[in-house]
């Protein structure tokens, strides 16, 4: 208990709520994330677990509530300073959100480019995290040219090169074949020990029995349902 | 910078064909520009020439006597910008004009008295357009001794209203063009920006600012602009090149002038206006895109 009051909250939700014309997604949602905590977010299809992502990673803005994150409060921060923050987080999304056109060298380096680094950093730093991917051989192929499980790595790339402080993954393996999943699951783990906050919002509850101890928010109709601490295997019995 | 300038050229070999028909616009609007202004460079240095830079004669009436001279010449200085004046007495003016007439000069000694008057001829310090002489002619003419004031108001004025007339009608052309040239200049990277939201849409994400997102298509707009405009001009310096060499010289001894390329000072205004032109377009597309 007393481990638990020494940590940091970095993000604080206070009565969240997101309304879609008249339809209610998220209600009511109140929840504290430690710093260097792993989340799952879990629940059936619907449920509202990508809205509540979506809105944390400031792609949607909530319609009703608070949401403070590293002190911060969302609804008061200024459009200057959004993409501040923004550089804070990486983000994977389900459909990797990789821009087709360009390299994967380029796809990754694109978070640097935009935090305003030198080249010869956003070079070391991009064959770097592509190496420990195992995509240095790709740098010079299109997105469209490559697997699922590729598409996913690079994009796994793209959201830790800046050190983010939070990963954001949303349904990070749920179009891979169980190798792919398993690869892109041990590296955010990495991360997740290396101390970043990791959010991973799922409906596939057997990625929970291959992680590391964490918390399972349970979502279901807009609302949580249920917090409660992952369990491993021999836990569970 | 040169990020922006590296993305704005891939963007543009990208979208070839579309970066392609925008140049091709904004030349073709900044070669009818040109051209209008070729001519008004050159039909203002023809007036100019025809007017002598500033000329004028005061014909003055027969009370006149050598004695009111100085008076006169301290009156006309004090009116405005006046570099020379020069006294031609009636005499002086009937010998000029035998001399003129030469062999047709007979029917001249017919003549029982000298019937033209004394006459000043004035230049102006500095000669900026016709309007400027005749305001201080009409001045001139307001001295009592002075009978008329000669200063090529028929057939010059006449022609310069046509010139004005056409000026108009050249401006209203130029800015019906530069519109057009907008226009299509704000189309294209509004497509432009359409076919790259996903990419803007993940710049946004992954915490990209408004200015790096947007610096890459100023920078195509500013190159379109630019290249548009010096397409446009060496269209025009072709043409001209191929037309003159033939023409100058016989046009010129008929219209008393040589007929040149436009000045520096105006091709750098072109240049700097269709890159404005550029800019502007895509100032206006992004501005309502990203409301």
């Amino acid at each position: 208990m007393n481990d638990k009051r020494n940590k940091k909250l970095i993000i604080r939700l206070f009565n969240v709520s997101k309304r879609f014309g008249g339809k209610l997604a998220l209600k009511d949602i109140t929840l504290d994330v430690e710093q260097g905590e792993l989340i799952f977010i879990s629940g059936p299809s619907g449920a509202g677990k990508s809205t509540l992502l979506k809105i944390l990673y400031l792609a949607q803005k909530a319609s009703e509530g608070q949401i403070l994150i590293d002190g911060m409060n969302l609804a008061r921060i200024s459009s200057s300073k959004l993409p501040c923050l923004r550089r804070r987080f990486g983000m994977i999304f389900q459909d990797f959100k990789l821009i087709p056109n360009r390299t994967v060298y380029e796809n990754v380096a694109l978070v640097l480019e935009a935090a305003g680094k030198k080249p010869s950093f956003i070079r070391k730093k991009v064959m770097q995290v592509l190496r420990i991917t195992g995509m240095e051989k790709k740098i010079n192929a299109l997105p469209p040219t490559l697997s699922g499980g590729e598409q996913q790595r690079i994009a796994v790339a793209r959201a830790v090169v800046g050190d983010p402080s939070i990963i954001f993954a949303d349904e990070p393996t749920g179009s891979l074949d169980s190798k792919s999943a398993q690869a892109i699951l041990d590296f955010l783990m990495e991360y997740h020990k290396k101390g970043a906050t990791v959010l991973i919002v799922s409906h596939n509850l057997h990625l929970l029995e291959r992680t590391v101890r964490g918390r399972n928010i349970e979502i279901s109709e807009g609302t949580i349902k249920r917090i409660a601490p992952v369990l491993q295997g021999k836990e569970r019995k | 910078m040169a990020h922006f300038v590296k993305k704005a050229l891939a963007d543009i070999r990208s979208n070839r064909f579309l970066n392609l028909i925008t140049m091709i616009t904004i030349s073709l609007s900044i070669l009818v520009v040109s051209v209008f202004l070729l001519f008004f460079e050159n039909a203002s240095r023809a007036i100019e020439s025809w007017n002598q830079g500033g000329r004028a004669m005061i014909y003055l009436n027969k009370e006149f006597s050598l004695e009111m001279l100085p008076e006169l010449k301290v009156k006309i200085n004090a009116l405005g910008d006046i570099d020379k004046i020069v006294y031609i007495s009636k005499a002086q003016a009937l010998d000029k004009l035998k001399k003129n007439m030469s062999s047709q000069s007979a029917f001249l000694k017919t003549l029982k008295e000298n019937p033209l008057p004394d006459a000043l001829e004035i230049r102006m310090k500095s000669y900026h357009s016709f309007e400027e002489v005749q305001k201080v002619a009409q001045s001139i003419k307001a001295i009592e001794i002075v009978e008329d004031v000669e200063y090529g108001q028929g057939w010059l004025g006449r022609f310069l209203q046509i010139f004005n007339l056409f000026k108009i009608t050249g401006y209203a052309m130029c800015i019906l063009f530069f519109l057009i040239a907008l226009f299509i200049t704000a189309n294209t990277v509004r497509l432009a920006f359409y076919s790259r939201k996903l990419e803007i849409e993940i710049m946004r994400l992954v915490g990209a600012s408004e200015t790096f997102i947007k610096a890459p298509f100023y920078v195509e707009g500013l190159l379109q602009g630019f290249l548009g405009g010096f397409i446009g001009l060496t269209i025009l310096l072709i043409a001209y090149l191929a037309i003159s060499s033939g023409m100058t010289q016989s046009l010129a001894s008929y219209l008393y002038f040589d007929i040149r390329f436009l000045s520096v000072k105006t091709i750098g205004l072109i240049i700097a206006g269709s890159t404005f032109l550029g800019w502007f377009g895509c100032y206006l597309s992004l501005k309502q895109i990203l409301k």
